[in-house]
């Protein structure tokens, strides 16, 4: 892992949000990193803590109720948890953009789609109104939107989805970002549009050379475009690797659950397997291992003991001491 | 668009045919008849009453009736049964005195109420908000009566100056400089008071609007662009957020006509509300009935207004 060749790494995340005497750790002491040109993927069911650790990159956590407990985010060589508000504007969307899960309701409806990205354009550069126009049109061609002139008159609800979708991608490259973080952009699309999208993000990974942090809870779309994924559980990653190590050689038994209860033909006819139980409440969390209570190799210890990461080499690390081991793997 | 507009006109003037229908049943279907207002007055002998029914078509059935009152209202010819004044003649007076209190009023409620409400929005929970919030509901949960006379008591004590009426009575020959004075401190109070009760609800109203917007994923869009906080405020939230008060705004017009009664008793100031009332205790028919008809007209109109301010406002109604 050369260090440089990192371009943000996260380490020891943790935010909480209280309500009343509850405290929701929604994540939990969480560690990740991106590198430069690298797609990496966090999968993780709904209430995992994923999207909290993308929106406290760029400082988004609605504080009250979220604060951001503890670690570092280390980005360009400065902690953004030690910026202040001003020299977080200038990172976001200009270094670090966004892509939201929810096209139809992150556009703003009452401004022209033209409005929203030159605005995106012109808080970071300077730029004549000509060129504005021109670089709009550009972005808008680039996500391939058809006849994008005059497109940029239109409002949000003119468009489907998908080009909403496509729009919101097109804000993010506005300033040639370092790194985008897509929070679950095809969620709330359908499979057909998912895919183009998908291949989007691939064109423009390989076309402008930047980092893409992807969110997701769909392993075959991790299986489609990521070179390394975390999987996150309970506000941990329960397990980090790249994709070949992800999918061929779980390590972690939560990984092997989500793996075990994808559909395939092999299996057709057959009952899916579902990971027995439910997400523990991120207030309520139970102590050591959070998975524990689901897991199917679980130990005595794994009640009473905060698993520790073991390193199975090459990058790819599980936190699960139990399997560890199981296979041998003392050290 | 113009079919719209056609198509909208077409449906008020409808609107307006049931309304003049109701109104007038139910002022007739109210207790007491215009002729019996006072029985005990010894002018009010059978022969009289029965001239008066005779000469306002009293006696007539009720749809003869209205067909006689509306034609007179249309051709401009109601008078009032009290003094036989010309009812459109009395309202545009009335009007003319209401009008300064509704427009100082008016202003007031809607300049305060919304930098009120979007700096409690921003800054919820803090001081500001908190001093808002308490305020808003004291003011709300106040009578207006009661406030009235805590004002004018600190405002007589305090200040030595007259608030009671339009003007100081007998200040005739006055220099220019002083009757507007005059003017201006008789004006205060009931204008006020019309606004610290509308700046109460509306920027709560604001706040809670605002509120919601900024919950919205599109603020969290814009922040993440790297907008500046006055941006998304300001540009983002607040254009959203606005939205509805253009229907709040199309309503305000009829308060043009309604006045208000209370204010308008207390201050003994001349104006709308205030002749409505009298007009009702007195059973005057044609100034109930013509006020009523004045007033559905500008809620009609305000609507339209709205509903036109809609699509300039919003790009999501087209037609």
């Amino acid at each position: 892992m050369a260090d440089d060749n990192r371009l943000i790494s996260v380490q020891g995340l943790k935010v909480y949000f209280r309500s009343g005497h509850a405290c929701a750790r929604a994540v939990d002491g969480v560690s990740f990193e991106v590198r430069k040109k690298e797609t990496v993927c966090i999968v993780g069911e709904s209430g995992c803590g994923k999207t909290v650790s993308a929106l406290s990159i760029l400082g988004l956590v609605t504080t009250p109720p979220g604060e951001i407990i503890d670690g570092r985010i280390v980005f360009a060589g400065q902690n953004l948890l030690e910026l202040s508000e001003k020299e977080m504007q200038k990172i976001r969307g200009n270094h670090i953009a966004m892509v939201f899960q929810e096209p139809l309701t992150s556009l703003n409806p009452v401004f022209t789609i033209g409005d929203q990205i030159s605005e995106a354009v012109r808080i970071h550069k300077k730029i004549g109104a000509e060129s504005l126009r021109e670089k709009c049109i550009r972005l808008l061609k680039d996500v391939g939107i058809p006849a994008p002139e005059q497109r940029l008159e239109d409002y949000p609800h003119q468009l489907s989805g998908g080009q909403r979708q496509r729009v919101m991608i097109a804000m993010a490259l506005a300033c040639d970002p370092d790194l985008i973080i897509a929070d679950e952009p095809t969620t709330a699309l359908d499979v057909t549009v998912q895919a183009q999208i998908l291949e989007l993000f691939g064109a423009i990974q390989k076309k402008q050379s930047m980092s893409i942090l992807y969110i997701t809870h769909d392993l075959g779309v991790v299986a489609a475009i990521a070179d390394r994924v975390y999987v996150m559980y309970a506000g941990m990653i329960a397990e980090q690797g790249n994709t070949e190590q992800i999918f061929r050689n779980a390590r972690h038994p939560y990984t092997q659950g989500l793996l075990a209860s994808l559909p395939s033909l092999s299996k057709r006819g057959k009952r899916l397997y579902s990971i027995p139980g439910s997400v523990p409440n991120p207030a309520y969390k139970p102590a050591g291992c959070p998975f524990h209570p689901r897991c199917p190799h679980k130990a005595p210890s794994c009640s009473t003991e905060y698993p520790k990461m073991c390193d199975y080499g090459q990058g790819h690390l599980a936190r699960c001491p139990i399997l560890f081991q199981d296979k041998g793997h003392h050290t | 668009m113009l079919s719209f507009i056609g198509r909208s006109f077409v449906q008020k003037i409808i609107t307006l045919f049931f309304v003049s229908i109701v109104s007038f049943l139910i002022i007739h279907l109210a207790p007491g008849k215009p002729s019996q207002v006072d029985p005990m007055n010894p002018k009010f002998t059978p022969e009289v009453v029965e001239r008066f029914r005779k000469e306002f078509h009293l006696d007539k059935p009720l749809y003869v009736q209205y067909v006689y009152f509306y034609q007179d209202l249309f051709t401009g010819k109601t008078v009032s049964w009290k003094d036989n004044q010309s009812v459109l003649k009395k309202i545009w007076e009335r009007f003319l005195n209401s009008l300064p209190l509704f427009i100082v009023g008016t202003l007031l409620t809607w300049t305060l109420s919304f930098p009120v409400g979007i700096r409690s929005a921003i800054f919820r929970k803090g001081i500001f908000d908190r001093t808002a919030t308490f305020l808003s509901y004291l003011l709300i949960s106040i009578p207006g009566f009661f406030f009235a006379y805590v004002l004018i008591i600190f405002v007589v004590t305090r200040f030595h100056v007259p608030v009671i009426g339009m003007v100081t009575f007998g200040i005739g020959d006055a220099s220019i400089p002083y009757i507007l004075m005059d003017r201006i401190w008789h004006m205060l109070l009931p204008s006020v008071l019309v606004a610290t009760g509308g700046i109460a609800v509306l920027s709560r109203y604001v706040r809670s609007q605002m509120l919601e917007v900024e919950g919205q994923d599109y603020i969290r869009t814009a922040r993440a662009k790297g907008l500046p906080p006055e941006q998304v405020h300001y540009k983002h939230a607040l254009r959203n957020a606005l939205l509805p008060f253009v229907t709040m705004f199309g309503l305000i017009l009829p308060g043009l006509i309604g006045g208000s009664v209370i204010i308008e008793s207390i201050f003994s100031w001349p104006g709308m509300g205030r002749m409505a009332y009298e007009a009702i205790l007195a059973r005057d028919y044609p100034i109930i009935l013509t006020v009523n008809f004045v007033s559905a007209v500008l809620v009609l109109a305000g609507t339209f207004i709205s509903d036109l301010l809609y699509l300039i406002v919003d790009p999501r109604i087209r037609l």
